[in-house]
């Protein structure tokens, strides 16, 4: 909030001129206190819903899937099931929409690109020598690039956290920007990994050096470092990409990623959502889950509400 | 030859460090227990009890704002200084009280000593009555006494200067500033006192001390809205209900007069005295990263 | 589509309630003697809950004698750890029934089922938990070696935090060897008739506590009656003040707990979300019916139109309405009386020519409601920056430098609490040691806990709630008791 002033003063320009100009602004966003964030994070957490709102809440979430596999060992088989998951998630209900995307490694991009032909489901690719972020910025670059040529239609770069933790910050402006750069009209989703991060006033910094630098998404984390999402933690990036906004009247995307597996952890992220930075949000084009087994719970809430019955996993698919 | 003519003293009243006479003009006499005549004390009224109470809140901050080993070392000085005049209260005493030269010695003595018990009460009383408090959340939580403010305090009328030192001193070690009426008909070794505090570290309005009618200033003191406190150990029984009921209007701490009576003050010192004049404040703050 | 939440409401059907409820004297309901009664009204739907017995001054004699009865002959004579163990009973019967309790608190006050759940009930319990733990460690407690309950207690209690009320005066009186007889406000009997029935599940010996219900005369008649040692008042500094009239020239020990007009106050440096959330949880918590609210913000000049703006958005998502919904933020207003005050003091806001703003939100047909309102252009000249309101509203102030924030905060005749947001840590403290308040709460607000002390400096009252501190309320202590 105190950014829009300060932001307006300094102009964007001289804000992002130099480690030093950057540590200026960044730390001068106000801090993040650690308990009243959780304490606000976990009443919204007490929000109940139901009827309507209930159905709405547990289809829009399916809409707002990254389904993600991000493993060594995946292969083209286990991309190709988990598309047609994508494409299909309910195969006795057609009414049931697709998820918003597929997220693989690069070197899958292609098989996820064809099993993924004509569904309108799109293709995410990690880049940027996920997950560590450890390479030079020519590799990711063409890390990236790779992503792209293959057919992604959406890159998840992560950052450099030694680069953020020793505060050179231009760095990894310019790499997100680099990036950004060969993405060209393709939604650029920025990894924090919050769970390296460590405190809730380095994930807003993050948030604001991310958008800064021209990021679509900000994305709480790999999936590979504990913790993952939390409520509080998005909730601090919500309240990042509202200001941003208001400051530049750009809107930037936010993803949670990681350890969302249930139906009522979503319903909690969409609460935090419409609560925080808005309905605007309330979107798959603004918020995202990256997710894999929340697929299934959000589909045995849902045949719950319809039947009334409560649902058992045999009757859903495991892709 | 003829014998020298002593020079007898002018007995006024102590406000913001000076010694004004009464804005009255007005005196009364003092005797002594044999209803011989020792002095003209100056007879204060509602205006001199409202001087001292401006000049007692004026002190306030920057008493309160002390650092309590400060205080103590106050307090301290003023032992001393008692100590350097004892000859002088020893006579005062016998004269206002009629006690024995032998007993008379013992309660200034004890009243010096009074003064050390509680200035060294200035640094500990937060320790005993402080705490930190176990809160179930992730808060650091702690509780400190801090002084109420301005207090009035109504002298004992038996033991004009070991009941006056005992209740004074608590009240002045937390760091709040009083306003004394002394003993009605024994108020020459408060006046004295004052000329101690006034020499020594105490700074000026810290204590103010008045001399008078008990039912005709009192009542002024216990209405004072910018009173927090009072202390009417020396009230009869029947006006203390009456100061009690004026001082509910802004709410103060009533310290009410002993059931039995005025005590002979030879216990030790009360920290309950010391309670009386305290808040105690409650900080609470997140513990997080 | 709008993502609305629908209806939550919290079932109802647990809840029994009686038609008509007794006196509790002795362990048993029984009728008053002249067999007077009133309604107790829901005030969010207006309907009637139950018919409510009015005690006269008959009445209070009986409970005042029983309580005496019960004090010499059992309660005074049993070990602590015995007095302990009943304490430990009702805590842990309180959790049980934690959710009727609840519900029932929401509907016979009105505020939201989230915060009866969340904060009251659980709170109740913790109180009861904490003084059992201290009822055998008196003689610890650095108030003297051997340190004497009073006698009986006669308690009056306002309609706020009805149950919780109770449980900060009920449970350190029973704890420090007292018996009780114990008035809750006029229109919040009910809880405090469920924890009669509670303590009848406790085998709570008879007498030990009783129950009065009935307004203001009932509670004059039993702070003024001869037979109390102790009188501890939790209400308006108008009746407090009364109260300390009334018991001038007796042996009665009181403690009061007032009004308030408590400063929040944020600095620059502030977390400004948290602050945000602070402020909304320091002056809309319970409707705003909290005697250390925050009703008087203190920005800094620097950050006011940021923090305006912040608040302003965030009251746009403050649900009004019923209070058993779980979604609901905020209830409803006690009584048609304090609706009425509330008003008045909102019409005199404008009056004196503060800007006055609320949210768009609809408020519900029946029932006593009043939007969270906030009030900007406000001067410490203005009577709602001076005046408790008691209700959700707000008046901003604005402030340069952190000795004219103080001046500001301390520019009152209460002393209650105060709140202070900064992240430099130094100037806490610094703000801390200045505010003259009991209760300073830095980057956060409205906290409770029955191991911290609560209770105001100067208008506000005096003595303590809470902590080793409360205990001083309910014992003869040092020379006192002639030690």
């Amino acid at each position: 909030m105190t950014s829009t002033p300060c932001l307006a003063r300094a102009g964007l320009g001289e804000v992002t001129a130099s480690d030093s100009s950057l540590r200026r602004f960044l730390h001068g966003l106000p801090g993040v206190d650690e308990v009243a964030a959780e304490a606000r994070a976990a009443m919204l957490a007490t929000r109940s819903i139901k009827a309507d709102a209930k159905q709405f809440a547990l289809e829009l979430p399916i809409r707002m899937i990254d389904l993600t596999t991000l493993e060594g060992r995946d292969t083209t088989g286990k991309v190709a099931t988990l598309c047609a998951k994508a494409r299909q998630p309910e195969p006795s209900d057609p009414d049931v929409p697709p998820v918003a995307a597929v997220c693989v490694y690069p070197d899958l991009v292609s098989e996820a690109r064809r099993c993924l032909e004509g569904s309108g489901v799109k293709v995410a690719s990690v880049a940027t020598g996920f997950p560590s972020g450890r390479t030079s910025l020519a590799v990711k670059v063409h890390d990236t690039m790779d992503a792209i040529d293959a057919g992604a239609d959406e890159v998840d770069m992560v950052i450099d956290r030694a680069a953020f933790f020793v505060g050179r910050y231009r760095q990894i402006f310019d790499e997100i920007r680099a990036v950004k750069q060969a993405c060209g009209q393709l939604h650029l989703k920025v990894i924090l990994e919050t769970g390296e991060l460590a405190t809730y006033d380095n994930v807003r910094r993050a948030s604001w050096l991310a958008m800064l630098a021209g990021a679509d998404f900000i994305k709480t984390s790999t999936g590979k470092v504990s913790p993952a999402a939390t409520l509080p933690v998005t909730l601090v990036m919500l309240e990042a990409v509202r200001d941003f906004r208001d400051a530049t009247g750009r809107q930037v995307g936010v993803k949670p990623a990681g350890g969302i597996r249930t139906a009522k952890d979503a319903i909690r992220y969409l609460v935090l959502v419409n609560e925080t930075a808005g309905p605007d949000w309330l979107d798959p084009a603004w918020f995202r889950f990256g997710a894999s087994s929340l697929l299934n719970d959000l589909l045995m809430q849902r045949q719950r509400m319809h039947t009334g019955r409560y649902a058992g996993p045999d009757y859903f698919t495991v892709d | 030859m003829t014998e020298r003519l002593t020079v007898p003293k002018t007995h006024k009243l102590f406000i913001g460090g000076r010694f004004p006479r009464s804005e009255s003009g007005r005196s009364f006499i003092v005797t002594d227990s044999k209803r011989r005549f020792l002095a003209n004390a100056a007879l204060a009224s509602r205006k001199d009890a409202r001087d001292a109470v401006v000049a007692a809140r004026k002190a306030f901050p920057g008493w309160s704002g002390a650092t309590a080993y400060n205080r103590g070392q106050v307090l301290y000085r003023v032992a001393e200084l008692l100590e350097g005049r004892r000859r002088q209260f020893v006579d005062e005493v016998i004269a206002a009280e009629g006690l024995t030269s032998k007993h008379a010695q013992e309660v200034v003595g004890a009243s010096i000593d009074r003064w050390i018990s509680y200035a060294g009460w200035s640094d500990k009383i937060a320790q005993i009555d402080g705490a930190a408090n176990p809160v179930s959340g992730p808060y650091f939580d702690f509780s400190v006494p801090e002084p109420t403010g301005v207090v009035a305090i109504v002298a004992p009328q038996k033991s004009a200067l070991l009941g006056l030192v005992s209740v004074l001193a608590p009240v002045i070690v937390t760091g709040c500033t009083a306003v004394v009426l002394a003993s009605e008909s024994r108020p020459l070794p408060a006046v004295t006192l004052s000329e101690v505090l006034a020499t020594s570290d105490v700074p000026a309005g810290v204590v103010n001390v008045l001399s008078g009618h008990t039912e005709e200033v009192a009542p002024w003191l216990a209405a004072h809205m910018d009173v927090n406190a009072v202390d009417l150990t020396g009230a009869p029984i029947q006006l203390a209900a009456d100061l009690e009921r004026s001082a509910a209007e802004n709410l103060k701490r009533v310290l009410r007069p002993p059931v039995d009576g005025e005590p002979d003050w030879t216990g030790e010192s009360d920290v309950d005295r010391i309670r009386f004049v305290l808040e105690t404040k409650t900080v609470w703050h997140p513990i997080g990263i | 589509m709008r993502f609305d939440y629908a209806p939550a409401p919290q079932p109802t059907d647990f809840v029994d309630l009686d038609a008509s409820y007794g006196l509790f004297v002795g362990g048993e309901f029984v009728d008053p003697v002249d067999g007077r009664r009133f309604k107790s009204v829901s005030p969010s739907s207006e309907q009637v809950l139950a018919e409510v017995a009015e005690a006269g001054a008959e009445d209070v004699d009986r409970a005042v004698a029983t309580a005496r009865q019960a004090y010499d002959a059992v309660w005074s004579k049993l070990p602590g750890l015995e007095r302990g163990k009943y304490l430990f009973r009702i805590a842990r019967i309180i959790a049980e029934r934690a959710r009727e309790l609840a519900v029932l608190e929401s509907l016979d006050n009105g505020k939201p089922i989230r915060e009866s759940r969340d904060v009251d009930i659980p709170l109740v319990a913790a109180h009861f938990f904490y003084y059992a733990g201290w009822a055998d460690k008196l003689p610890h407690a650095g108030l003297g070696t051997h340190p004497r309950s009073l006698g009986v207690a006669g308690q009056v209690i306002p309609w706020n935090f009805p149950l919780l009320m109770l449980a900060w005066k009920v449970a350190p009186a029973l704890a420090c060897g007292n018996t009780v007889v114990l008035k809750p406000a006029e229109t919040t009997s009910l809880t405090a008739l469920r924890f009669a029935e509670i303590c009848q599940q406790a085998e709570l010996p008879p007498g030990v506590v009783n129950i009065v219900t009935g307004a203001g005369e009932t509670g004059r008649t039993l702070v003024t009656h001869p037979g109390v040692n102790k009188v501890a008042f939790t209400g308006s500094t108008e009746v407090g003040r009364s109260i300390a009239q009334s018991v001038a020239g007796t042996d009665k020990k009181v403690t009061l707990e007032l009004g308030g007009k408590a400063a929040n106050v944020i600095f620059d440096d502030a977390p400004i979300d948290q602050a945000v959330e602070g402020i909304v949880n320091g002056i809309f918590f319970n409707q705003g019916h909290v005697c250390c609210a925050g009703s008087r913000l203190l920005v800094q000049e620097s950050v006011y139109e940021d923090v305006l703006a912040g608040l302003k958005r965030r009251m746009g998502t403050l649900r009004v309405g019923d209070p058993l919904d779980k979604n609901t933020d905020i209830g409803a207003i006690n009584s048609p009386q304090q609706l009425e005050k509330i008003r008045l003091m909102s019409e005199v806001g404008e009056a004196e020519g503060a800007r006055r703003w609320s949210p768009a939100c609809p408020l519900p047909e029946r029932g006593y409601w009043f939007p969270p309102t906030v009030f900007t252009g406000v001067s410490q000249a203005h009577r709602i920056a001076r005046e408790e309101i008691f209700g959700p509203v707000l008046s901003v102030l604005t402030f340069r430098t952190p000795d004219e924030a103080i001046e500001k905060a301390n520019n009152t005749p209460y002393g209650l609490s105060a709140g202070v947001w900064t992240e430099k840590g130094s100037r806490i403290f610094w703000m801390a040691q200045r505010l003259r308040a009991g209760v300073v709460w830095a980057n956060t607000f409205n906290r409770l806990d029955p191991a911290s002390p609560f209770g105001g400096y100067r208008e506000s009252g005096y003595g303590r709630e809470g902590g080793r501190h409360g205990l001083t309320a309910y014992l003869r202590t040092g020379q006192e008791a002639g030690q």
